[in-house]
């Protein structure tokens, strides 16, 4: 019978074992299994003493039937002497039975003891690695990679690395062990049987391998129905206002009908398939059993064998197929372990931000004076998309970033933040090269406050502060003041303790941003950067932005991203962006007067409709 | 189907039964007895017995696998017609994603847990019982061990699981807060990174990682314990049946191929009772499945076709009244909309402005039914739209939403999604007076471009070009602009806008707008302020009449674009 699978972990279904798709295959397993070697170097000493109560629990465990049988032929030995039974002998050998189970329980659970320490302890360090990743690439990688990915590497990779070292590892060496001692021990008792036993094998295998391979394609099939209609349901109900206004109702659902069958079809062979697996091996088993029996009577009906030693056989039997379908399953295994963790590798050995050691510090006092001197720059090395440019800003000044859509008006926020470095030229901030400042100081200068308000999972008063760890109540009370926060915030059920997250989704976009607003009042940087887009705000909160972001701006040289005429013309210096490259530059007047890009921007704004 | 999956139980259970009564007579007759022949006969009879013990649990397991995913399909399938008839009030009470994951991971939980309890449930007690039956008939004065190794057994399922599954939940918390935090850290880079917060970000995921383990050491710890105590229990069990079978033995009562078929029978029993308390685990995860399939399905749609259909006409003029509309959602008290009133009148553009929570958008969804009026009416040409069916009425309404949502396919799926019967030109036409031609035309190919789940390849001014030129290609005759403009730039805004006056001179646009240069224009601008009309009429007229719009107005323009010296 099939031995079940203790549910370690709790994740994966209890048929976990048994089913599963073609497995993914890495694409350097040597290298990648070398990288993980390193990771397990810190638990080579407790390794080694898995490895070893693995061993005595399994040989423990090999030793057992061979004893009973024994207690069996003791029995026999009483009825066929006529000297009734040796309850003595008996007894010792039910004493020595018992220590026996008790030793290799012990082991085998203390091998399992250390080993979901090691595996939980790496799954840890891969995580405590993927975060640190993080914070060392470079926002480039950010933008070309999706967020998922990193997220599915810190949890699902990283989770089954971590199943398949707490159950794997061990199960290498087990059921290695257990073939070899079984083996040995079989042909101890009869090298006859053995022959016909092992005979039984090739047909199991051949058999089974036949079910696999046709429910693995079933499997497969079924997975990849199961993702369409993932995918399909996803979709569907997440345009569920579009489906409905344009009558889509009747095709999503033909869709969903076809996806439905193709899933219930490959569903319900792949799962009878892999159920056939166990009556099949039953079957096998018993074919050897009747094969041994015959023999066994055989030799025993010669006096070669005892009949204990025919028990002793036959339990062996029963044990040596799930060794085997195990190492047969052990490649699988270390495969998707090695195809997770490939992933994980690739991502912590992507190029890092440059380092910055020899890095000058900037003055005490910043002014806000910014120099853009003759700066190229582009996403891609060899596409530049901004190209020579020099502006002088001088301290307190309203810098108007404009453009339509696409003009790449982050792109300056990005370079400014020194999120990216530049292809060439410099930019000063107060007569310093901010290439030779350390980046966290270089964005210390700015107050930011963006498009898509950041907020994280915490309470309103831990977001305001989220740029002043040690403010105090009172000061962040002083600054949501200052960003027509407090108003909002006061109406909440638990005011400044409100914890904000991505469910509950009591605050309207419009009200983030002024929280955004109020982070930036009290971090109190000497430069701002601001984006002015509101799209999805009510023009009541509108104006409150307006006035909270006029009042952040208000001595402090800023960098406005603007779509306001207002903040436009007031501006000191405007930017036109167009194609990712800064076009003009100039006030509102002259601009006008110059006729170029800007003038017909401004005037499409006002074409009579 | 189940009467015969029990007869195949039955079969299985029979043949498991009886093969160890035929190893011991192998044994006693064959081998003791020295008669080779016996050996034979009984190994050929026992061989049969399996094949069709075997050919018992492939049916079973036939029979298991259809119903399971019979049952499944036909309950998805109810599941997922059931939210397409959703209106979205009901759709909202649940969540998109939530929603979702009944109609998928709900449903995958049944499957499983069926096909297996269909397998075991019926299987185990006929094992456990008919072994427990068959071991007492061979030696009563075995029964001890059997129930003690299995109360032991039991015993430790219990206490395992009792200290275990409530870690279970609390484990899955820890691995949804780790991909949260890990998300957080993703889409917050830049603001990380300029507050430099690099170092709060991974000691906050660095606890609750160390959380994590810590409660999985724990919990695997615990869980381990199983293995080596079952195989400890299974060992002591089968010595105890050799051990006392020799004082049975020895006093005559048993013979010595017996001892095989009762070591059988204790293990059967022990699998049974595996079995049994594996059903008692899995079935209340299905459980709660269940249960939440269960309230999608109970949940009665508001909105249905009525009884007594009245037909529009094939072409419309497209006069959308309001008669005095009230809308409150169910359950809440307060209304979004009160006693609003106002005809739009085809060939003219109705804009409509105020604040969060005015009632815009409701005020727009109520017009394609996606909401019902809590009291009044809305009639198109005169005819109440609760009267007609819904498919007919949105036919005639291109709905253009505040957030673009586009589907995976093709730039042309999307654009013909509401008109399959477009041609190409239509959908041209469409594209181009959405301002979309420009960026289709970049595209590698062009309109047979793909376009990812969600339009995620796509910039939100592209995604709200698209659906724009969606709705237009459907040629309705009433217009349903929720803010679908404020995602665009302010020249393709006004771009699109001249090019929408010109090819739209029939129907009937209705523009939900934040800004006032967006709806400066209209031939009637409705002024909405805490789901009330408070102003209607041209920009000029409410510039010197509403304060709300005044109100607004000036926070956008300065004086001199507002017109008053004109």
């Amino acid at each position: 019978m099939e031995k079940k699978q203790p549910v370690s972990g709790g994740f994966r279904g209890p048929m976990g074992g048994m089913r599963g798709g073609t497995p993914e295959k890495p694409k350097n397993f040597k290298k990648t299994m070398k990288t993980i070697l390193v990771y397990l170097r810190p638990y080579w000493v407790r390794l080694g003493f898995v490895a070893v109560a693995a061993i005595i629990s399994t040989i423990f465990a090999i030793a057992s039937p061979r004893i009973l049988g024994n207690m069996t032929n003791e029995i026999i030995k009483g009825l066929m002497g006529h000297k009734g039974i040796d309850f003595g002998a008996i007894a010792g050998i039910g004493f020595w039975l018992i220590g026996l189970y008790i030793v290799s329980a012990l082991f085998s659970y203390l091998q399992s003891w250390l080993m979901t320490t090691i595996s939980q302890k790496i799954t840890y360090a891969f995580r405590r690695d993927i975060s640190h990743k993080i914070s060392k690439l470079p926002l480039s990688y950010f933008s070309n990679h999706e967020n998922g990915q990193v997220v599915s590497y810190v949890t699902n990779d990283v989770e089954s690395i971590s199943q398949n070292l707490n159950q794997g590892m061990t199960q290498i060496v087990t059921s290695l062990i257990t073939i070899i001692g079984i083996l040995a021990m079989m042909i101890s008792i009869s090298w006859e049987m053995t022959i016909i036993a092992l005979l039984v094998l090739p047909v199991s295998m051949t058999l089974i391998g036949f079910v696999v391979k046709r429910s693995q394609r079933y499997y497969d099939a079924q997975q990849a129905a199961l993702g369409e209609m993932d995918g399909h349901i996803e979709e569907m109900f997440s345009n569920h206002a579009i489906v409905k206004t344009y009558n889509g109702e009747s095709r999503s659902i033909e869709r969903f009908n076809d996806i439905s069958h193709k899933l219930r079809s490959s569903g319900w062979k792949s799962q009878f398939l892999s159920g056939l697996m166990m009556p099949m091996m039953q079957f096998i088993s018993n074919i050897g059993y009747v094969a041994v029996a015959v023999v066994g009577g055989w030799l025993a009906v010669n006096g070669r064998l005892g009949i204990g030693d025919i028990q002793a056989f036959i339990q062996y039997m029963n044990q040596f197929t799930q060794p085997i379908s195990q190492t047969a399953n052990i490649a699988n295994v270390l495969q998707s372990t090695a195809a997770a963790a490939e992933r994980i590798f690739a991502f912590l050995a992507e190029d890092e931000e440059r380092s910055e050691h020899d890095s000058q510090p900037l003055p005490k006092q910043i002014k806000g004076e910014v120099v853009l001197d003759n700066v190229s720059f582009g996403y891609e090395p060899d596409k530049l998309i901004i190209k020579n440019f020099s502006a002088h800003i001088k301290p307190k000044q309203n810098i108007a970033i404009v453009g339509p859509t696409g003009a790449g008006k982050t792109t300056l926020v990005n370079l400014l933040m020194r999120f990216y470095d530049l292809d060439q030229g410099s930019i000063l901030i107060d007569g310093v090269n901010i290439a030779s400042v350390k980046r966290n100081e270089v964005r210390q200068l700015f107050g930011m406050v963006l498009q898509d308000t950041w907020l994280f999972e915490g309470t309103i008063a831990d977001n305001i502060a989220y740029g002043r760890r040690h403010a105090t109540r009172h000061e962040i009370v002083k600054a949501a003041k200052a960003a027509h926060a407090d108003h909002f915030i006061n109406t909440l059920p638990n005011g400044y303790d409100t914890v904000i997250s991505e469910t509950a989704d009591g605050i309207s976009a419009g009200e983030k941003q002024l929280l955004t607003i109020a982070r930036a009042i009290l971090a109190d940087a000497p430069m701002l950067i601001l984006d002015e887009a509101t799209s999805s705000v009510d023009t009541r909160t509108e104006a409150l932005i307006q006035s909270a972001m006029d009042k952040l701006s208000h001595g402090r040289t800023s960098f406005v991203i603007a779509h306001r005429l207002s903040t436009i013309r007031s501006a000191d210096l405007i930017l036109v962006m167009r194609d990712g490259n800064i076009v003009e530059q100039g006030t509102h007047d002259e601009l006008l007067a110059s006729h170029g890009y800007y003038a017909e921007l401004y005037a499409s704004q006002f074409t009579q409709v | 189907m189940l009467l015969v999956l029990v007869v195949f139980v039955s079969g299985q259970a029979y043949v498991n039964l009886t093969l160890p009564d035929y190893m011991s007579k192998i044994i006693n007759d064959g081998i003791v007895g020295k008669d080779q022949s016996s050996i034979w006969l009984n190994g050929l009879q026992m061989l049969g017995l399996t094949l069709f013990g075997g050919l018992c649990a492939m049916a079973i397991g036939f029979i298991a696998a259809r119903i399971a995913t019979g049952y499944v399909h036909k309950l998805r399938s109810a599941v997922f017609m059931q939210v397409e008839r959703f209106s979205l009030a009901e759709f909202n009470s649940f969540s998109s994603s939530s929603l979702t994951t009944r109609a998928t991971n709900d449903m995958q939980q049944i499957q499983t847990v069926m096909a297996m309890v269909l397998r075991m449930a019926f299987l185990a007690p006929f094992m456990g019982v008919g072994s427990i039956i068959k071991a007492f008939q061979l030696a009563p004065s075995m029964s001890w061990i059997i129930l003690a190794s299995v109360g032991a057994l039991v015993l430790m399922i219990v206490m395992l699981f009792f200290v275990a599954i409530p870690k279970f939940t609390i484990i899955q918390k820890l691995v949804d807060k780790l991909s949260l935090q890990t998300r957080e850290m993703l889409t917050g880079i830049r603001v990380i990174r300029a507050y430099n917060n690099d170092h709060r970000e991974q000691s906050k995921f660095d606890e609750t990682n160390q959380q994590s383990i810590n409660l999985n050491i724990f919990v695997n710890r615990v869980m381990m314990l199983m293995q080596p105590v079952m195989t400890l229990i299974m060992g002591l069990a089968s010595m105890a049946v050799v051990w006392v079978g020799a004082y049975a033995i020895s006093d005559g009562s048993l013979k010595v191929g017996n001892l095989l078929a009762l070591m059988q029978y204790v293990m059967q029993t022990i699998m049974a009772f595996l079995m049994i308390s594996f059903v008692f685990i899995m079935v209340p995860r299905a459980a709660v499945s269940g249960r939440r399939i269960n309230e999608v399905l109970s949940v009665k749609p508001t909105i249905s076709d009525p009884k007594k259909v009245k037909h529009l006409p094939k072409r419309i003029n497209g006069k959308v009244e309001f008669k005095d509309v009230n809308f409150g959602y169910s359950g809440s008290k307060q209304l979004v909309l009160s006693g609003v009133s106002f005809v739009a009148e085809p060939g003219q553009t109705t804009a409509i402005i105020g604040g969060t929570g005015s009632g815009k958008s409701t005020l727009v969804n109520l017009i394609p039914r996606l909401y019902d009026v809590t009291s009044g009416s809305i009639t198109i040409d005169g005819i109440d739209i609760r009267d007609i069916k819904q498919a007919e009425l949105r036919q005639h309404i291109g709905y253009i939403p505040q957030k673009a949502s586009l589907f995976s396919g093709t730039i042309k799926s999307n654009i013909t999604y509401g008109s399959y019967d477009a041609t190409d030109s239509d959908m041209q036409a469409a594209a181009s007076t959405a301002q979309a031609t420009e960026f289709i035309s970049g595209l590698p190919e062009q309109f047979d471009s793909s376009v990812a789940q969600a339009g995620n390849n796509l910039s939100g001014g592209q995604k709200q070009r698209l659906s724009i030129a969606r709705a237009l290609a459907k040629k309705p005759e009433v217009y349903l602009f929720d803010d679908s403009f404020s995602a665009l730039d302010f020249k393709t805004d006004a771009a699109l806008r001249q090019a929408l006056n010109q090819e739209i001179t029939k129907a009937t646009l209705i523009i939900v707008a934040q800004r006032i240069s967006t709806i400066m224009q209209a031939d009637k601008i409705i002024v909405l302020d805490d789901g009330q009309i408070v102003g209607v009429g041209t920009h000029q007229e409410l510039i010197k009449t509403s304060k709300v719009y005044r109100e607004i107005a000036e926070s956008q323009l300065s004086a001199a674009e507002l017109g008053e010296d004109k």
